[in-house]
């Protein structure tokens, strides 16, 4: 789970890392108090979960209140087009107004679960500011690692020889590892699998603020942090996949028009590839789950419709514990009721499946059976004019 | 022989009385698998499908010299039930829980490698010896016994495989699902080495999607010269970057975990890739006869 760089941020400072001082404004109004209570200039910042925000218009200063309530409006209800948003961009609702940092020097910071070592990697850069990634393609040796084992705290040694390192003095960098530690901790508490902070950065005073914040939750913790979970933005999902969410459905909106519904996500990712390769474009990725019932097909049926871009619909299912004509019985079913007129190509696979195929084909539904994946594709992408 | 689980293999069932547990045991006992135990907490002296239930996993041990136990435990418990039956002294855990927190998976796998316990899955549909023992929730029947050896990150898709395999012929010495999520037990590289001594197994499968770097790690073992023939597939080409695809571990993050980078890795390390999924089975049947 993702959360906006304001509730990053004070989830930083509850560990007692600095962070500007500043408040979150939903309208140019609020904006314009805050930038009054604060005094001086203010930066004001889009809250969206999309990267890129600044190269994309959604980060703006403002010397003033009256120029903060005025990029304040620019910036609240426009569509944010980044690199990270989508073509449809982010619909901004909130921006941050905070006081503007006299910058001395940006650095990278990042704690991230380490899924092939089985730790938390701590990462520290001097290129702060900049995308990791293109970091990590363009200067590898100018990324710092340390590993930190399951459970244990960052000493202050390794944070200091990261930052160290990255070029700060020995002062500087002893600031500089009481904020990785408190990030480690923070990492470990709240279960997050990234704390990023890009920028942190040493102010004229030599004082280390995080200038940016960004973190991911492990959504499967959640249960026991409500805190964090209380912090999800419903608004920034997808409204087809919030609404797959609440019916126990794993969907993935994609651009193409051929709905998919598959078990298993292994399968359902396979099932696009074939799609793809046999010229057409998958329109999503929907995992019903491995042993689908009635239920779920009828509800998978509900959210492939709700895509306008949906032209035929491709079922794939491999039937095992649960059987095939249970599964066939379930897809007319479904169809029939909510009258599905989009062109339907079904392969079934697996326990009964000859009794599964007949159920189709004496539905008088508009089922079109194809025998294996590769005919199911070549089918599909016939029926949606793909090569 | 096969690997990890065989006809001497005895299982305690974690959460044998729940739906889940009991359903999946049954199936496991129709398909030949000695059931010899289950454990519930707060539930010791019951008994479900003929099989006794233990309150703790050292005492079902005791009782019965279970070696193996199989984990139908709900998410927030399942860690912790899974270190106890390695706590218990069995070699082999299978997990198919899904959704345990990935916290919770790192201080398992150190309490495992403490003991040198066997992990298999969380997130997964277990283990298959065909003709031999099941320890999972895959249908038996589409297996075959054979001399394939199948290693998988994904269950539906693993069926898919086996299945064309059955179909084309070829039966499967141990197929193991070694489950979707970003941190788990036994994965590509050490299941290839296990496959390399078993005498039984004379190809390897391996099943990838995309996140993580599984794949690639399992390519530099079969680069450094691997006494079988290996196939592989990566499902997940089309998957956008920054999408969890249904499981937790299928990720494109910071452009890695791309099908299309395991793919290269592991054609430059003299795996056969295969990209049609449909025709699989067939593939595998063509290459294994010219050799």
């Amino acid at each position: 789970m993702n959360i906006h760089e304001y509730q990053a941020k004070e989830l930083l400072k509850d560990f007692g890392v600095p962070v500007p001082e500043g408040a979150v404004a939903a309208t140019p109004d609020e904006a314009r108090a805050i930038a009054e209570s604060l005094g001086g200039p203010v930066v004001v910042k889009a809250q969206v979960h999309a990267g890129g925000r600044g190269k994309a218009g959604g980060i703006k200063l403002a010397g003033d209140p009256d120029e903060a309530e005025k990029v304040a409006s620019e910036i609240l209800g426009m569509r944010l087009v980044t690199a990270q948003s989508g073509a449809e961009g982010k619909l901004v609702r909130k921006v941050l107004v905070e006081r503007a940092t006299q910058i001395e020097r940006e650095l990278y910071a990042a704690v991230v679960l380490d899924r092939t070592r089985e730790c938390l990697t701590v990462m520290a850069s001097p290129e702060g500011g900049m995308e990791i990634e293109e970091v990590a393609r363009t200067h590898p040796e100018r990324i710092f690692t340390t590993h930190v084992l399951p459970g244990a705290q960052l000493w202050p040694f390794q944070g200091r020889g990261l930052m160290l390192a990255c070029g700060l003095d020995a002062r500087t960098a002893a600031r500089a590892a009481a904020v990785l530690k408190s990030m480690v901790a923070l990492a470990w508490e709240k279960e997050a699998t990234l704390v990023e902070v890009n920028p942190l950065v040493v102010d004229s005073s030599g004082q280390l603020v995080a200038l940016d914040a960004k973190m991911n939750f492990d959504d499967s913790a959640l249960f026991r942090h409500p805190e964090i979970a209380a912090l999800a933005d419903p608004e920034e999902a997808d409204p087809l996949e919030r609404e797959a969410a609440a019916m126990g459905l794993n969907y993935v909106r994609l651009g193409g028009n051929v709905g998919t519904m598959v078990n298993g996500a292994g399968l359902a990712m396979a099932t696009m590839d074939v799609i793809k390769m046999a010229g057409a474009e998958p329109a999503n990725f929907l995992d019903v789950g491995g042993g689908a019932s009635e239920e779920m097909i009828t509800k998978g049926f509900e959210i492939i419709l709700s895509d306008p871009n949906v032209k035929a619909i491709l079922i794939n299912i491999f039937g095992g514990i649960l059987r095939c004509d249970v599964l066939a019985r379930g897809v007319v079913a479904a169809a029939g009721r909510l009258e599905v007129s989009l062109p339907m190509v079904v392969r079934l696979e697996g326990t009964n499946v000859e009794e599964g195929r007949r159920i189709l084909a004496e539905s008088g539904l508009k089922f079109d059976v194809a025998a294996s994946m590769a005919e199911a594709a070549a089918k599909i992408a016939r029926l949606v004019g793909g090569k | 022989m096969s690997i990890l689980v065989d006809e001497n293999t005895r299982v305690v069932v974690q959460g044998l009385t729940g739906r889940e547990g009991r359903f999946h045991a049954e199936q496991m006992m129709k398909y030949g698998t000695k059931v010899v135990a289950g454990v519930t907490p707060g539930k010791g002296g019951a008994e479900v499908l003929g099989v006794d239930v233990y309150d703790s996993v050292a005492e079902a041990v005791e009782a019965t010299g279970a070696n193996c136990s199989i984990v139908f435990v709900p998410a927030p418990f399942a860690a912790d039930a899974a270190c106890e039956a390695a706590d218990a002294g069995v070699r082999l855990v299978v997990v198919i829980t899904e959704h345990i927190p990935v916290r919770d998976m790192l201080m398992l796998k150190s309490f495992f490698r403490a003991r040198g316990t066997l992990l298999v899955g969380p997130n997964c549909p277990g283990v298959i010896s065909p003709g031999k023992c099941k320890v999972g929730i895959m249908p038996g029947y589409i297996h075959r016994p054979g001399t394939v050896g199948v290693i998988s990150r994904s269950g539906t898709l693993t069926y898919e495989v086996v299945h064309q395999l059955s179909a084309a012929g070829l039966g499967q010495s141990t197929c193991i699902g070694i489950g979707g999520d970003p941190v788990i037990g036994l994965d590509f590289v050490e299941l290839l080495k296990m496959f390399a001594d078993d005498p039984q197994t004379e190809a390897v499968c391996l099943i990838g999607e995309i996140g993580g770097d599984a794949e690639e790690r399992a390519a530099e073992v079969v680069a450094r010269g691997y006494p079988k023939p290996v196939f592989g597939f990566v499902a997940g080409l089309s998957a956008p970057p920054g999408k969890r695809m249904g499981h937790a571990g299928a990720i494109i993050s910071g452009g890695k975990g791309r099908a299309e980078d395991k793919l290269k890795a592991m054609e430059a390390a003299g795996i056969k890739v295969i990209r049609e999924l449909g025709r699989f089975g067939e593939i595998v049947a063509e290459t294994l006869r010219k050799k």
